[in-house]
Order: C-alpha cells, then sequence, then structure tokens
C-alpha cells in the first residue's frame, strides 16, 4: 500500500523539481533580494511609509483595480444572466462571443483600443462629425484608456465563474417564485441574485487578482503616463537598477494576492474559481 | 356544488406534437382531483397550464366562472407543490414560508403570525429557523406544503408531491395529505403516475392517457367499472377475455370464450347478439372452490407460478380460458401453493365489466 502511493508520488517528482527551480527558487530570491540591497534591513519596505512615488503607485493600482473590478462584474453579470436565461442554441453562440477574445493576443487587442481611442481615432472623428464635441476627448494614454482595456480584458474571466454559479441556480425555484406571486423583479432581487453571489465574489477575487499584475494593457494604454505596479517594477529594475525597490514591490504584490486569496477563501469556495467545482 | 375551476377544451401542441388534446375538466370547489396516467400522458403539462407556466395552445380556463387562460403565473397565484419541493436553498424555513406572503407586502407581524400558524398546520413547530438542506425528505415536503398554503390560494396544485419519497414515508405523508386537505378544505389538484396514491388520496381521479382523459370519476367507481381496457389494467390488475355474446338474458348475457360460456351481467350497456366484447376480472374477485361449491362461472386449472405477498397469494393459473392471474387471501388459505397443483376457481356473474379494447400496443 505504502509503496504504491510512493510510486504516485514519484510521478508528481519531476514537475515538483521543475516548479521549485524555475518558480519557487526565483521567488524567494526575489524576496531575499528586496531585504539585502542596496544595504541589509528594511530600508525597502520604509519607502512605503515614505516615498510618494512608491504610494502614487499603489494607491493608483488599487483604485484602477477596483473601478476594473467593479465594471467587469457589472457588464459580466448581465452577460452571465442572458447566457444563462437564453436557449441552449443561444447560448452556445453566446459562449463563443464571451471567449474568442481570450484567444486573441493581449498586445493586438491593446493596439486595437489605442486606434478607436486615440485623438484621431474612430471615436473622437465619429463624434467630432456629428458635432457632439469640438476638440478631441482624452481617451488614451491615461486611466480611462487603461480601464477600458482592462475591462474588455477581463470580462470573460468575470462571465466563466458567474454562469457557472448561476446555471447551478435551479430553474424551478424561479418558476416557484412566480407561481407564489412573485413579479420578474422580486424573482430576480430575492431568488436569483443571492443564489448567484458565491459567483459575483469569486468573479471579484479573480477579476481582481489578475489586475493587480497587469503589464501590458497599462503600458500600452497608459502611455507611460500611469504607471501600474508591474510597469513600475520592471522600469525600477531595467531602466533605473534599483533592484531592492523593485523585488520590494514584487513581494508586496505577492503578498497582497496571497492576503486577498486567504480572506476570500473563507467566503466562497475557491475550487469554484479555478475550475475544480 | 359549483365548479371552481373549469377546463374547457385545452390543449398543448409542440409542433407537431400532440401534449395534450382537448381536455374537458370540471374540478368542484373543496375536492381532490387526481391527473393519474403514465409518463408521458399529458398531466404534466395539464397542471402547468392550471399553473400559467405553459401556454395552451386552444381552450380556455375558468376559475370560479373567470376566464384565466391569459394571465400570468403570478397573478393566478395557485399554492403549488413542485416535484422535488423547490425550496430555496439560502431561506430558512420560516423565510420559506413567508416569501409569498413577503412579496405580497404583508406587515412583519401579520407574517410572522400567519407562518407560525402555517408551522403548526404542517407539525413543524421548532423548525422555523432551519435551512432546508437540514430537514429530512418528509419534512422538507411539509415545508413546501406549508408555503404552497400560507397566502390562501384558491387552488393548491401537486406535482407528483410524493415520488421523492420511500414507500413507508409515502403511505405516512398520504395520510396527512389527505387530513391536510379535510382540515383546510381547499381545492386540491394533484398529479401522479403512483395509481395506490390516487386511489388512496383523492375525491375524484382523471385517468389520462396519450394526452387524452379516458375517464373521471371517484376512486371506487373507476376500479369496479372501468370503462376501457386501459383504465382497469392501469389501475390495479386485470384477467382479460375476448367473446362473443352468446345469449341474452334479463339482466346478464352469455359469453362465448375460448368454446366456454361465461355468465356475465349485464346493466347498462346491452351489446346485442354475436357482437365482440371484452371482460375485465379482477384478481381478487376469482374465489378458490370447494369439492362442492359453485359459483355461476367456474373455471379449472393449474397453477404455473405462483408467489406470497405476505396479505395474500398472487397465482398464475393455467386454465381452458388462458392465464388466470389469482389473488387469494393467505390467512387460513385452504391450501398451500405448489406449482403443477390442480384448482376449481369461480365468480359471480357481476364480478366481471364489460369495456372497450382501447389498448391497441
Amino acid at each position: 500500500m505504502m509503496r504504491r502511493e510512493a510510486g504516485w508520488y514519484a510521478l508528481l517528482l519531476p514537475a515538483f523539481l521543475l516548479l521549485s527551480v524555475f518558480y519557487v527558487t526565483p521567488i524567494l530570491q526575489v524576496l531575499a533580494i528586496s531585504f539585502l540591497e542596496p544595504v541589509p534591513g528594511f530600508s525597502n519596505y520604509e519607502r512605503i511609509g515614505s516615498n510618494l512615488s512608491v504610494q502614487r503607485v499603489i494607491v493608483t493600482t488599487l483604485r484602477i483595480c477596483c473601478i476594473t473590478t467593479v465594471l467587469a462584474l457589472l457588464l459580466g453579470y448581465a452577460l452571465s444572466y442572458t447566457i444563462t436565461l437564453a436557449s441552449e442554441r443561444a447560448r452556445r453562440w453566446w459562449l463563443l462571443c464571451v471567449l474568442v477574445p481570450l484567444w486573441i493576443s493581449v498586445l493586438v487587442r491593446a493596439f486595437a483600443w489605442v486606434t478607436l481611442l486615440r485623438r484621431q481615432g474612430l471615436i473622437n472623428q465619429s463624434l467630432q462629425g456629428a458635432g457632439v464635441i469640438s476638440e478631441p476627448l482624452e481617451l488614451v494614454w491615461n486611466e480611462f484608456g487603461i480601464i477600458v482595456g482592462m475591462v474588455h480584458y477581463m470580462v470573460p474571466y468575470a462571465v466563466l465563474p458567474m454562469l457557472a454559479s448561476m446555471r447551478e441556480i435551479e430553474p424551478r425555484l424561479l418558476a416557484a417564485a412566480r407561481g407564489m406571486g412573485a413579479s420578474r423583479g422580486q424573482v430576480f432581487a430575492r431568488v436569483f441574485l443571492p443564489l448567484s453571489l458565491p459567483g459575483v465574489v469569486a468573479a471579484g477575487v479573480l477579476v481582481f487578482i489578475f489586475s493587480l499584475g497587469f503589464y501590458i494593457t497599462p503600458a500600452i494604454l497608459g502611455g507611460g503616463k500611469t504607471l501600474m505596479v508591474a510597469e513600475w517594477i520592471s522600469l525600477q529594475i531595467l531602466d533605473l537598477i534599483r533592484w531592492g525597490l523593485g523585488t520590494m514591490m514584487a513581494t508586496l504584490l505577492v503578498v497582497t494576492i496571497l492576503v486577498t486569496l486567504a480572506v476570500f477563501s473563507r467566503v466562497v469556495n475557491m475550487r469554484r474559481l479555478f475550475g475544480g467545482a | 356544488m359549483s365548479a371552481a375551476l373549469e377546463l374547457r377544451g385545452l390543449a398543448k401542441r409542440y409542433g407537431g406534437f400532440v401534449a395534450v388534446e382537448g381536455a374537458d375538466l370540471a374540478v368542484e370547489r373543496g375536492s381532490f382531483l387526481t391527473l393519474l396516467g403514465p409518463s408521458g400522458s399529458g398531466k404534466t403539462t395539464i397542471l402547468m397550464m392550471i399553473a400559467g407556466f405553459t401556454e395552451p395552445s386552444a381552450g380556455r380556463l375558468l376559475l370560479d366562472g373567470q376566464d384565466i387562460t391569459d394571465l400570468p403565473p403570478e397573478k393566478r397565484a395557485f399554492g403549488m407543490v413542485f416535484q422535488g419541493y423547490a425550496l430555496f436553498p439560502h431561506m430558512s424555513v420560516a423565510e420559506n414560508i413567508a416569501f409569498p406572503l413577503r412579496v405580497r407586502g404583508q406587515g412583519r407581524a401579520e407574517r410572522d403570525e400567519k407562518v407560525r400558524a402555517a408551522l403548526d398546520l404542517v407539525q413543524l413547530t421548532g423548525f422555523a429557523e432551519r435551512l432546508p438542506k437540514q430537514l429530512s425528505g418528509g419534512q422538507q415536503q411539509r415545508v413546501a406544503l406549508a408555503r404552497a398554503l400560507v397566502f390562501d390560494p384558491a387552488l393548491l396544485l401537486l406535482d407528483e408531491p410524493l415520488s421523492a419519497l420511500d414507500k413507508k414515508l409515502r403511505a405516512e405523508l398520504q395520510e396527512e395529505l389527505r387530513a391536510l386537505h379535510r382540515r383546510v378544505g381547499r381545492t386540491f389538484i394533484n398529479v401522479t403516475h403512483d395509481q395506490e396514491e390516487a386511489l388512496s388520496l383523492s375525491d375524484e381521479v382523471a385517468i389520462l392517457n396519450h394526452g387524452r382523459i379516458i375517464q373521471k370519476g371517484a376512486p371506487a367507481v373507476l376500479y369496479e367499472q372501468p370503462r376501457s381496457r386501459f383504465v382497469a389494467d392501469f389501475l390495479g390488475k386485470s384477467n382479460f377475455f375476448h367473446g362473443a355474446v352468446g345469449e341474452l338474458g334479463g339482466g346478464w348475457l352469455g359469453v362465448q370464450v375460448a368454446g366456454l360460456r361465461l355468465l356475465q351481467a349485464a346493466e347498462g350497456s346491452r351489446p346485442g347478439l354475436g357482437v365482440a366484447v371484452l371482460l375485465s376480472l379482477r384478481p381478487e374477485k376469482i374465489a378458490l372452490l370447494g369439492g362442492e361449491d359453485t359459483a355461476d362461472n367456474v373455471v379449472e386449472g393449474v397453477i404455473s407460478a405462483w408467489s406470497y405477498l405476505g396479505a395474500g397469494f398472487s397465482l398464475v393459473v393455467q386454465t381452458a380460458l388462458g392465464v388466470l392471474r389469482v389473488h387469494l387471501p393467505a390467512w387460513r388459505a385452504p391450501f398451500v401453493p405448489e406449482i403443477g397443483a390442480a384448482l376449481r376457481l369461480g365468480w359471480a356473474a357481476d364480478a366481471a365489466t364489460i369495456v372497450d379494447d382501447d389498448d391497441a400496443a
């Protein structure tokens, strides 16, 4: 019995070694560097309290991530609700439309938004042509542009957990509620919404965590003016060669993600998030 | 008695498929009606049309003479117990029962009072704060009943309410449901495929097959005077004999079956000489005859199979009429069944009934 189990564990060994060497070790190194450079001690972490640039990037990142999460959840909820109530045939088409963006490179999508949102882009030209505005709107290379791109990227990730949780709701419960005299609005507010909440929380955690580490979309749509954490880290390490500060922020990012997961795993079943439910 | 609910030519078609064909039915106020039929007979479709979840293709629905065909389900607001109960998993027992009152905007005090009364009604006092998943199947069933009755609906609709329960619990809840019906005095409409449940619960049973109501009546009438082969076969077991009328007497017929002459009482319909008839004979109406005994109809046979059912023996007997199923009480039975044993069987002229041969299958 013991020998057989040992055999199964042996099968895991290659993957375990690979992860240790190429994943865990570098992370531990990052952690170590954040305490060792430029001088050993907590000097890098003290900057969180003292350095304005560090504070600004943290606040900006949190703000963008919160707004993105809320918008992605709202759009995703409406989509999931529609898909749940759609016929079997229509549901397949809806799902395809939700999933297609996932297969398109994030770079392509970011540049597509740039062409749409820039001063001479489709949106500004149409609005000007229609006489709605006289001057082009600043739609890109700022926080607004970043949020548009990130919400677009995140909606599928918001839809999938919410859809899973909505499809677990028995249609009979909704019929029962209507049969007892509830209007459509009451059925939604008192039965559907509360029963879909676990999916909403799961989707929120997933989108928020994903957003925290976003790099390419903010880099392109922020135009270097609005910095989020990932771009800031890359700037510190690659351009300014301040390894200590960069790794400190990286560590902070990892810790934030782990704490968020730990807190919400008490509220919702995390296996739902990662497809195990 | 006036009809509380009336179905006039109610029909449902899905493309070319006819689920329900022109159902006419009047349900008396305060009565317990059961729609009984095999799966796919259209009984659930009729219930869903009454509840308003399924739109009829033709026909009208009248409640106390008012046309309700076009009302949405929430405007009809009939109490309904769904298959599998459909309790809200995120609400406590009390919140579940309060739901119909809450969506009607009733005040808290009034709501609490009614919920308490409903819990007492189904004997679940003290279970108010539990969640549905913390209850047994039978308890969940009672919560569903309380929730369906708490807002004093004109009608209570039950969709196979006992099908998820085991046999013993089902028998218990059948009695409770019957008692509940007497206590609240509402009109109940029940759907089931379980003939025992239909017989024991209902004031009236409507038997359905292939989307048609075949026969409607009190359980005893349906059982004793089935109009057709399908009804006789679906509601209990029956032996069937194909024969032809050979003699006509006053209130009786002589029917030729497989070279034998059977004496058959015929009160209502009187088929003419030579007409083909189908006789239906319940297994428990056949008696075992001793050496001296006689009966209107006597046949000899040999046991080819038997089983012991506790209350009785079920015998399969080879006779000149073909295979006969016989049900005899086991208590003080004057014989021990044995394969190959010969016996004499007899039944009275009014034991069998003449039925229509509607069972093409």
